[in-house]
């Protein structure tokens, strides 16, 4: 059965729950992608125009340096967002993103977003109470992993 | 005969927990860069003990000391018993580095075991850090082979980097045989297509049912405190969560008092726990 890429958004974990009308206002401004193994969905220093909201296939956050392999920094799948940079200035890509495999998403506007979430408070409210909070959660994984607690043992 | 020499003659069948017995390294399998599992055999005559999972040994590396290490092995598994050692001192170098055909002490079993025996229609989540998976590398094997069992397995593994997970061979072994495992890592190489980022971020990526759940838990201090919360948070009772601690034992029979935790004796009491707020207060207290 063919859904409304509203009926998308609203199945996504980011906005699971969230009222139809609210769905319906993200779906309006996204468009379903597919994006081929080894495309990149984010490169560095780019204008940050879109956030992903991963549907099928695992995308690798990466760090590039010349002569060698990308650094991989995280890894997303199905159920999660990537990319974030278009919320604040100066909307730039921070790091490459790159499809490991065929991925499918739907691809927000952030222009789009923006401009709704500005005109329409309580939107934009429940809209950073929902990218707030994944930002909180990758925020606080990535500090235990700074912790580094599988080294530390007592010497014996 | 005098009363010393009537004591003796009483207490000489019975095992001294304070005299190690001598095994033999009959296999030595390096794990990691820094991890070695130690296959031994008792020097003469069967194996003296016999253990559940979860409980630990003291082994000695004789002239060098003595440490407490986890049986890695499952009660009952055929063969010599197994001991993980992770090289991190004099002592663990020195039992890392024991030669196949070398003598090493063995103190124990001593202390408290994971329970799996009550498990059979539980669903069990497992979730090891580090070297941790070597304390309940038994728990697991017992738990995927006992025939009867209608509760799921679910094994979460974090490692720092790829290449310190321990007992692969076993986790696939384990996930062939039903379990459900999934490895992450802190520090990916370009090899690496698993998970990325610490164990706890595996919880919320698998369907169980936390009502019916026991948890297992063993790795550093504050990964076990991120997991029980990230467990409480999923909703499984506090009371359904094992914890394995790790302190500074020597005796392993609740003597000497090394291993005091405010008024709990790890050696004795632990290592493992279930978990509760107030052990919860104890691993957590500040060092002021």
């Amino acid at each position: 059965m063919t859904e409304n890429i509203g009926e998308l958004v609203a199945e996504h974990p980011l906005f699971s729950g969230l009222p139809v009308d609210v769905a319906e206002l993200v779906g309006g401004c996204s468009q379903n992608v597919a994006i081929a193994t080894g495309q990149l969905l984010l490169e560095e220093g780019e204008p940050a125009r879109s956030l992903y909201l991963l549907r099928r296939g695992h995308v690798a956050l990466e760090v590039h340096e010349p002569g060698r392999v990308p650094l991989v920094i995280d890894r997303i799948g199905p159920g999660q967002a990537v990319g974030w940079s278009w919320m604040f200035p100066p909307y730039r890509w921070h790091f490459d993103a790159r499809a490991l495999e065929p991925v499918g998403a739907i691809s927000v506007d952030a222009d789009c977003l923006r401009a709704k979430a500005e005109t329409d408070p309580a939107f934009g409210y429940l809209l950073m109470k929902r990218l707030a909070a994944v930002m909180l959660d990758r925020l606080q994984a990535t500090r235990i992993r700074l912790l580094d607690v599988y080294g530390r043992d007592v010497a014996h | 005969m005098c009363m010393d020499a009537m004591l003796l003659t009483e207490v000489e069948p019975l095992l001294n927990p304070l005299t190690p017995v001598t095994y033999r390294v009959v296999a030595r399998h390096v794990e990691t860069g820094d991890v070695v599992t130690l296959s031994l055999e008792p020097t003469s005559g069967p194996s003296p003990f016999s253990f559940k999972p979860g409980q630990f040994n003291m082994l000695t590396s004789f002239g060098v000391g003595e440490v407490a290490i986890s049986i890695s092995s499952a009660p009952g598994a055929p063969g010599p018993v197994e001991h993980t050692v992770r090289d991190v001192g004099a002592i663990t170098h020195s039992l890392c580095t024991a030669a196949v055909g070398s003598v090493v002490g063995v103190r124990g079993p001593f202390g408290t075991d994971w329970g799996v025996d009550g498990f059979d229609d539980k669903d069990v989540v497992i979730v090891a850090g580090g070297i941790g998976l070597a304390p309940l590398r038994g728990a697991i094997s017992y738990l995927v082979d006992k025939p009867g069992r209608t509760g799921r397995v679910y094994v979460l593994v974090g490692a720092r980097e790829p290449d310190q997970i321990t007992f692969p061979d076993d986790l696939k072994r384990w996930e062939r045989d039903g379990a459900v495992v999934k490895v992450t890592v802190d520090v990916p190489d370009s090899r690496w297509w698993g998970a990325i980022g610490v164990v706890t971020t595996l919880l919320p990526t698998i369907d169980f049912d936390p009502a019916r759940t026991v948890a297992l838990v063993c790795g550093p201090e504050i990964m076990m405190r991120f997991t029980v919360r990230g467990l409480v948070d999923l909703g499984v009772a506090l009371a359904s969560i094992r914890v394995s601690l790790e302190r500074n034992m020597q005796c392993g029979i609740g003597w000497c008092g090394h291993c005091q935790l405010g008024p709990l004796l790890i050696c004795r009491d632990g290592p493992v726990f279930d978990y509760s707020a107030a052990l919860e207060k104890l691993i957590s207290e500040r060092e002021r």
